[in-house]
């Protein structure tokens, strides 16, 4: 007992600040990738590097389309390394979690030149929200509503359908000493039945797609699904194919879209607590248009 | 604990003499493979099930079987059984092919229970019929699935299934005055893969376990063949999250050796430090979850803030907390800063400090020792049987371990010792994690020393079509293997993944028998096997 204790006060407080003070970030984080999409010459390069198609062109005459799609990326950094010209920059951002699945993509077009390269943008990037986009009353109202409801202490059940296991580790890491999810009122349950939330990894196997259906419905309502990682938003780099369905709103309705391959605790704090309404959307044009 | 150093004689040589084939390699009119790194036999179909239990009998391990659709080259289907020898540094792929006609092979899995799953797993995805298996009932494609053969080349990736009927598997039954079955999962209680655990129960000792998988197949090995090669070490990154860079570097491996290419130096020692800090961050997790499964909570607090230590070093190495992204075909993405290195021996001190007092904490509780002693007992016979490997083979007397007995990456250089401890119980599986943490602290430290500067990196020439290679790591796990074919214009045509979690299953199953329920978990924790790593 007496070691317990002396190492305990040895050790003294580890838990971080994170949300009520700014994250600590490992300098080497690889976060989002930002984009200038204005002055972008040639998005071909990394559009060929990317794993998961996350950056994607689509071309019809003299006219380039560029699509990057946030819920696809693995934060793998391949699009910068291939970008020649440094329009693609790998930054430490990594509260990416947002309300609705397109605000996760931003297009962008283009004129193409004579050389297959492009000219200046044409159609100014759409997709992600204007800064801090301002709810609309009817999503205030629900917003305000879930608040008051499941704002403050919150039953969480995990669910994984499908995944390598790699979200499920940093999911686990909520609960160590360092991130102590309970220091904000959250727990996790054992039981769907138990639950407000379900926290969902996918890429949804047809082998576990049934079982997910069966969770959603024992989880009493009012209820929060929030799919987990790129394979939880799109299916990632298992995409969608005979044994997957690929994305968790395919199966059931989701409320919060969490990033990351896998989401870092900090990013899936972030998330938790934006489905909540006691944290903001963070993701907006100008991270991928800076 | 045995030493790493060890001189390795040619031993299959010796065996393979009597057996009448060469091991010289294999070619056949059509087509011309090469191989570099293994021993390749060819045996008749009639003649397979006496040479591999030949092999057996003379001390082999079969550490794999797989099968590949090559009825395009008019070859039929071609199976594969690796085996290996303690005293061979080779692997020996023993080969056969079954005709599109018959479609039979002769299942060994009554004599061999380690290929139980993977004879059934061929069923399921070839279409092929393994002959005389005890239980050839479907394991990967579950039972509500329809008729189809996803490996075959004839099958298209993007097949849309209809909508699956309900439920339909099939547990057998277990009947008895008092005798109750307890139906888990697959979603589980915890924050873990999904899996179903059929307990059938007197009372409150276990007196059976039936386990059904499978339901996390993503068709991963089918996905391979639609990848090109520059991508597809992230499918390989995301087989099992929590090895992430051993999967990585095990397919690099594969694709290094079928370029014939040599990766350099300081790569190879780049990969060793990553290994072994997967092996920390891992165990150390582990041993605070074993403890926490035996009621001591705060000792697992300090197990989980230590891997966070680790996972912090991961993070300043690799730019991810679970090492991915940074190996590649051909070595490393890119070099580490002198900063970087610093910081991960800074990191690495104060972790082996703090692991010191964890161990002192854990020692402390008799109550902690007495729960797992004697708990969850696999025998060193029925390991030996089962084919079980990894750090559950070497608790229960196992004497296997890829780094000594098929170096790769910086590992012949290295001096570190496997320990084995014959108890087989929970404590014991434990221990070797222990063991493992410390080993790895010294291979850590010397590699580390040995990092001087240089490339990490060389372009690998392009892969030449018709080229099989095979990839080995020893995961913190155990023994995790990566076939590879490569195609015409460098693709891949096959990806064969080998976790260790699929042959270490049936080694809870039998663990388990006649402890009582409340310690399953800690007997499960004890094995920590992977979900997504045997079902892929």
């Amino acid at each position: 007992m007496f070691h317990i204790l002396k190492k305990s006060v040895q050790t003294g407080l580890v838990t971080i600040g994170y949300p009520h003070r700014p994250a600590q970030i490992p300098e080497h984080f690889r976060g989002a990738p930002s984009f200038e999409l204005a002055g972008w010459q040639d998005a071909r390069p990394s559009a060929e590097a990317c794993p998961t198609g996350a950056i994607a062109i689509e071309e019809s005459e003299a006219r380039r389309r560029v699509t990057i799609d946030y819920g696809l990326c693995i934060y793998c950094g391949q699009c910068a390394e291939a970008d020649p010209s440094g329009a693609v920059k790998i930054t430490r951002d990594f509260e990416l979690a947002v309300r609705a699945r397109g605000d996760l993509v931003t297009t962008a077009e283009y004129p193409l030149t004579s050389d297959g390269r492009q000219g200046p943008v044409a159609v100014v990037p759409t997709g992600l929200p204007a800064a801090h986009r301002t709810l609309q009353p009817l999503e205030q109202k629900l917003q305000q509503r879930i608040h008051d409801i499941l704002g403050r202490s919150l039953a969480i059940r995990e669910v994984d359908a499908g995944s390598c296991n790699g979200c499920e580790m940093e999911i686990g890491a909520l609960n160590n000493p360092v991130y102590d999810l309970e220091r904000l009122g959250i727990h996790f349950v054992a039981s769907p039945r138990h639950a407000d939330m379900l926290l969902v990894t996918g890429p949804v196997t047809r082998n576990m797609e049934l079982a997910l259906q069966k969770t959603y419905r024992a989880t009493p309502a009012p209820k929060i699904v929030v799919a987990v990682g790129a394979c939880g938003i799109s299916g990632g780099i298992f995409g969608n194919h005979y044994a997957t369905i690929g994305a968790v709103d395919a199966v059931v309705p989701v409320d919060v879209f969490i990033p990351g391959c896998p989401p870092r605790p900090q990013a899936l704090l972030h998330g938790i607590l934006l489905a909540l309404g006691r944290m903001e959307q963070r993701l907006n044009s100008s991270d991928a248009g800076r | 604990m045995t030493q790493s150093s060890k001189a390795f004689t040619s031993k299959f040589d010796q065996i393979l003499a009597p057996y009448g084939f060469s091991s010289a390699g294999w070619s056949e009119a059509n087509e011309a493979e090469v191989s570099r790194a293994e021993i390749h036999a060819v045996v008749a179909l009639a003649d397979f099930r006496s040479t591999v239990t030949r092999l057996i009998e003379d001390g082999c391990r079969l550490a794999s079987v797989f099968a590949e659709d090559r009825s395009h080259a008019g070859l039929g289907f071609l199976i594969y059984y690796v085996f290996d020898h303690r005293e061979d540094v080779r692997f020996l792929l023993l080969r056969t092919s079954v005709s599109e006609d018959s479609m039979v092979f002769p299942s060994v899995s009554a004599e061999i229970p380690a290929v139980n799953w993977q004879e059934r797993e061929m069923q399921d995805m070839f279409g092929l019929v393994a002959e005389g298996h005890p239980n050839p009932r479907r394991v990967a494609l579950h039972d509500n699935w329809p008729d189809i053969h996803p490996l075959r080349k004839d099958f298209p990736i993007d097949t849309v299934l209809p909508p699956f009927e309900g439920e339909q598997h099939v547990y057998r039954p277990t009947l008895g005055e008092g005798v109750f079955q307890i139906p888990v999962g697959p979603v589980h209680a915890g924050i873990i893969e999904p899996g179903h655990f059929n307990f059938a129960v007197a009372g409150e000792p276990i007196l059976y376990l039936q386990l059904r998988m499978f339901y996390t197949h993503k068709g991963t090995e089918k996905r391979f063949e639609h990848m090109p090669l520059r991508h597809a070490v992230y499918l390989a990154e995301s087989i099992s999250g929590d090895s992430s860079f051993s999967h990585g570097t095990a397919f690099c491996q594969a694709v290094e050796c079928a370029s014939g290419a040599e990766i350099p130096i300081r790569a190879k020692r780049m990969r060793t430090i990553l290994l072994e800090l997967e092996r920390l961050y891992n165990h150390v997790g582990d041993i605070g979850a074993i403890v926490n499964d035996v009621g001591f909570g705060i000792a697992n607090a300090h197990g989980a803030r230590l891997r966070e230590m680790i996972l912090c070093v991961n993070e300043e190495l690799c730019g991810s907390r679970l090492l991915r992204g940074l190996v590649c075909p051909g070595g490393m993405r890119y070099d580490w800063t002198e900063q970087q290195t610093t910081r991960c021996r800074e990191g690495l001190q104060i972790f082996a400090a703090e692991f010191t007092d964890l161990m002192k904490l854990i020692d402390s509780s008799d109550s902690t020792r007495d729960r797992l002693e004697h708990t969850g007992i696999l025998h060193p016979d029925k390991a030996v049987d089962l084919g079980i490997i990894g750090v559950s083979g070497r608790a229960s007397g196992v004497d296997r371990d890829l780094r000594r007995d098929h170096p790769y990456a910086a590992y012949d250089e290295a001096s570190f010792a496997v320990p084995v401890y014959q108890a087989g119980d929970v404590f014991s599986r434990m221990l070797v994690r222990v063991d493992e943490i410390v080993q790895s602290m010294r291979i850590l430290k010397d590699t580390l020393e040995r990092l001087v500067p240089g490339p990490c990196l060389v372009t690998l020439p392009p892969l030449p079509a018709n080229c099989v290679a095979l990839g080995a790591v020893e995961g913190w796990r155990g023994e995790i293997l990566h076939w590879i074919r490569t195609g015409p214009d460098g693709r891949l045509e096959r990806c064969k993944i080998k976790d260790p979690s699929l042959s270490n299953w049936p080694a809870l199953v039998e663990a388990v028998q006649g402890n009582i329920v409340p310690d399953f978990p800690v007997i499960n924790k004890s094995f920590n096997l992977s979900y997504s790593g045997t079902d892929r």
